[in-house]
């Protein structure tokens, strides 16, 4: 009961933020003749954000899952993804059918995650986050490097088959319908399906139990008799799979090339959103960023010359901050002197 | 003691001899700077270029040299990034340099008063600042065979041909989609002026770097503004992107043109099918059907001394990265004249670029005929042609589908030029010189 009432402010918030800023915008329309709103075209840009959403909650999940269980950030996430998508495009051009290639190179994940828990995590055990921050640095540009070594730096395409043509919904309601990209769409619901699957592998496995203890504690964990280094092994390795999927989703869009490990930028706002260390505060928090940078470049934008999205982002995220330092969903932290 | 004293007399030599033969053959070497980038975000669109640069020197090496002088070639990753193409310049810089080659704009522009300066020429060819064609103010800047300014006018000349006339351009709307940087905004002052003089409406679409991201811009052009045609300065992943984004909003591809660096084929293969009927400007031959591109085969290639894969000669970015290699040997060829057939200091090779006449026979002799327009370079004039001409990806390969295309250089561009290097004339307080 606790979970629906949580949630219930949300569902009243939402629609009315929502459509609030659609009246002021409405508002503004009357007011300055240069400026272009129309409600399909609102729902439009906002479906196109929101899919764009799920998609950078893909990226900081895998933030989010090593933060949790080891309170590192993880700088290397966005080179894991290419790391991950370069391995994949490997194997699919020597022939290996995709579902087989996915396979494969989500068992290189495990293992990249074994070996960092090896050369990287073990020796700095107990050592200061920062120290650890610093060594996720180095997998970065080791991960980048071995990756265009292996695989090479051009770009590759990646196809495994989600229809890209644009749908039209809704016609009856709004003049010529609302466009929706149907590779956002099946990327989101996949990213959806994922997020799912990982929420109930957290939270009703008796891994995901041993995961959230070490999460609060590493000492109390340890004292129970909670492996902590099998513990990092799976949360790397989940982590890999998860840079897997959001590689093969952004590889798919654009080609799979170094740029890839760029995206890791995109889930930075997110996280201050959302908070570090909650699984829902990246879905919710990457929803917020997706939806109000495309709102914000395309009925703002124009105002101060464009390309505003990258640091509107950051901007939205900070002003959450203020109201909330920890984030929407990030664990209130009181240290008592 | 017998032994001791033969191995020092020995060493003695050696040395004596290292420091007299080894530098009267290095001096037989010319040196060759080039800021490229095998790393970074634009490593794909950057790594060919540079490997057709690489391998044309090798050529020509492998063919004697430019009249004996053979081609020392040294490379800098400058990842595309300003402040580490500075850091590149200075490590290369030598009074012996005979070009640099930027390769971005943004480092052009960094390098422009720091290589005058030290008197070395800089070829930034369909690239940097457009201003640096007046070569009364920027007398170590080069940027034939095209300027952006030449591009965008070339476009737009296109686009006319396609609507029935420059008077039929009249009240349509053209939008401009450019990586938000030094590169991108080159060519809007030259567009405002001709939709100024032709009355088409100019919508300007920024993107931010390095373009992953251009949902909202491809909703506002084809839900919203819905051009007649979209122009792209675009670079690396932004093409690309690009290219996917128009056909998400179902973008009619060959209403979609992109400046010369918007036009390989690492742009529009990772689109596929969607991209079939893209248009990109362009300023040389593609493809492998010329000599001096056989010849880069049977003696580089073949030799197992490619600097890159086989498959990549004759690819747009390879193509281009060899006209860049032919352009600064000619120079080099063409000072020689001048200074002698020796290794020569960057400021004679200025002279050779200056005087640089690339004519049909020329063209023939360099293997390249077909490859790219005659080119003749004067004291004042640093562009040469401007010409470019359109072609269209069907899928599998790129097309040429106009002719060469002149732009409106006298009438329109180079008062415009001869403005904007007097404002930086007058900015840097540097005195014009005197070209007649």
């Amino acid at each position: 009961m606790t979970a629906p009432r949580a949630f219930l402010p949300w569902l009243i918030a939402v629609p009315v933020a929502i459509g609030s800023i659609g009246l002021l915008f409405q508002l503004l329309g009357g007011l300055v003749p240069s400026f272009f709103f129309a409600w399909g075209y609102y729902f439009e840009v906002l479906i196109a954000g929101l899919l764009q959403g799920v998609m950078y909650s893909l990226v900081a999940l895998g933030f989010v899952l090593i933060f949790k269980a080891s309170s590192i950030f993880n700088f290397a996430q966005g080179s894991m993804a290419l790391f991950a998508a370069l391995t994949m495009v490997g194997f699919m051009e020597m022939g290996v059918w995709w579902p087989f290639a996915f396979i494969i190179s989500a068992g290189v994940m495990v293992l990249v995650a074994v070996v960092i828990e090896r050369v990287v995590l073990r020796p700095l055990v107990n050592q200061d986050h920062i120290i650890l921050f610093m060594a996720t640095i180095g997998i970065f540009y080791i991960l980048d490097g071995l990756g265009q070594m292996l695989w090479g730096s051009d770009v590759k395409v990646l196809d495994i088959g989600i229809p890209r043509d644009p749908m039209f919904a809704l016609g009856a309601i709004f003049e010529g319908g609302i466009l929706i990209n149907q590779y956002d769409f099946v990327a989101a619901l996949t990213g959806g399906v994922l997020v799912a699957v990982l929420a109930v592998f957290f939270q009703y496995t008796r891994t995901g139990r041993a995961l959230r203890a070490v999460a609060d504690d590493h000492q109390a964990a340890l004292s129970v008799g909670i492996p902590l280094k099998t513990i990092w092994v799976i949360v790397w390795s989940v982590a890999g799979i998860v840079a897997l999927v959001a590689g093969i989703i952004w590889g798919g869009k654009a080609g799979v090339q170094f740029s890839l490990a760029l995206i890791a930028l995109k889930a930075l706002p997110v996280l201050i959103l959302g908070g570090f260390t909650s699984i829902p505060g990246a879905i919710i928090g990457g929803l917020i960023i997706g939806a109000g940078e495309q709102v914000a470049e395309v009925f703002l934008g124009h105002f101060v010359g464009g390309a505003i999205q990258d640091w509107f982002a950051y901007m939205l995220a900070l002003v959450f901050l203020v109201f909330r330092p920890q984030g929407l969903f990030g664990e209130r932290i009181i240290e008592r002197v | 003691m017998k032994l001791k004293t033969l191995g020092l007399a020995a060493a003695g030599a050696a040395v004596l001899f290292a420091a007299t033969v080894l530098p009267a053959t290095a001096q037989e070497k010319q040196f060759v700077p080039g800021l490229m980038y095998r790393s970074g975000p634009y490593a794909p669109n950057g790594v060919p270029f540079a490997n057709g640069l690489a391998d044309y020197f090798k050529m020509v090496n492998a063919k004697g040299g430019i009249n004996g002088v053979q081609i020392e070639y040294e490379e800098c990753d400058t990842a595309y990034n300003n402040d580490r193409g500075v850091e590149c310049y200075e490590r290369l810089k030598k009074p012996g340099a005979a070009a640099i080659t930027p390769l971005s704009t943004g480092i052009t522009y960094a390098l422009i008063d720091r290589a005058t300066a030290d008197k070395i020429p800089v070829l930034s060819m369909g690239y940097g600042r457009t201003a640096g064609s007046d070569g009364t103010v920027f007398p170590y800047v080069f940027t034939l065979p095209a300027t952006y300014w030449s591009g965008a006018d070339v476009i737009v000349n296109h686009i006319a041909q396609n609507e029935g006339g420059y008077d039929k351009l009249k009240g349509k709307k053209i939008a401009l989609v450019y990586h938000d940087s030094a590169y991108g905004k080159e060519p809007i002052g030259t567009l405002e002026a001709l939709a100024a003089a032709h009355g088409f409406e100019l919508s300007l679409f920024p993107v931010a770097h390095p373009g992953l991201e251009q949902k909202a811009t491809w909703l506002q052009i084809g839900r919203q503004l819905r051009p007649d045609w979209v122009l792209m300065w675009g670079w690396g992943v932004m093409n690309s992107t690009a290219i996917k984004e128009a056909a998400a909003v179902a973008y009619p591809m060959d209403h979609f043109i992109g400046i010369w660096w918007s036009g390989s084929e690492q742009d529009v293969t990772p689109a596929g099918d969607q991209a079939k009927g893209y248009k990109s400007a362009n300023f040389h031959g593609t493809g492998t059907d010329y000599p001096a591109i056989k010849d880069i085969i049977k003696l580089v290639q073949d030799a197992g001394n490619g600097t890159g894969p086989r498959d990549e000669v004759g690819t747009v970015l390879y193509n281009r990265g060899v006209m860049n290699g032919a352009i600064i040997v000619e120079a080099i060829r063409t000072a020689q004249d001048k200074y002698g057939k020796k290794a020569l200091l960057g400021e004679q090779i200025r002279d050779g670029f200056e005087a640089l006449n690339i004519d049909a026979a020329r063209l023939e002799a360099m293997g390249l005929t077909g490859f790219m327009e005659p080119i003749k370079i004067t004291c004042a004039d640093h562009e040469g042609t401007g010409r470019a001409f359109i072609q269209q990806w069907d899928g599998k390969g790129w097309n040429k589908v106009s002719d060469w295309i002149e732009p409106n250089r006298a009438g329109l561009l180079r008062p415009m030029i001869v403005e904007a290097a007097a404002a930086y004339a007058a900015e840097k307080g540097i005195k014009a010189r005197d070209c007649k």
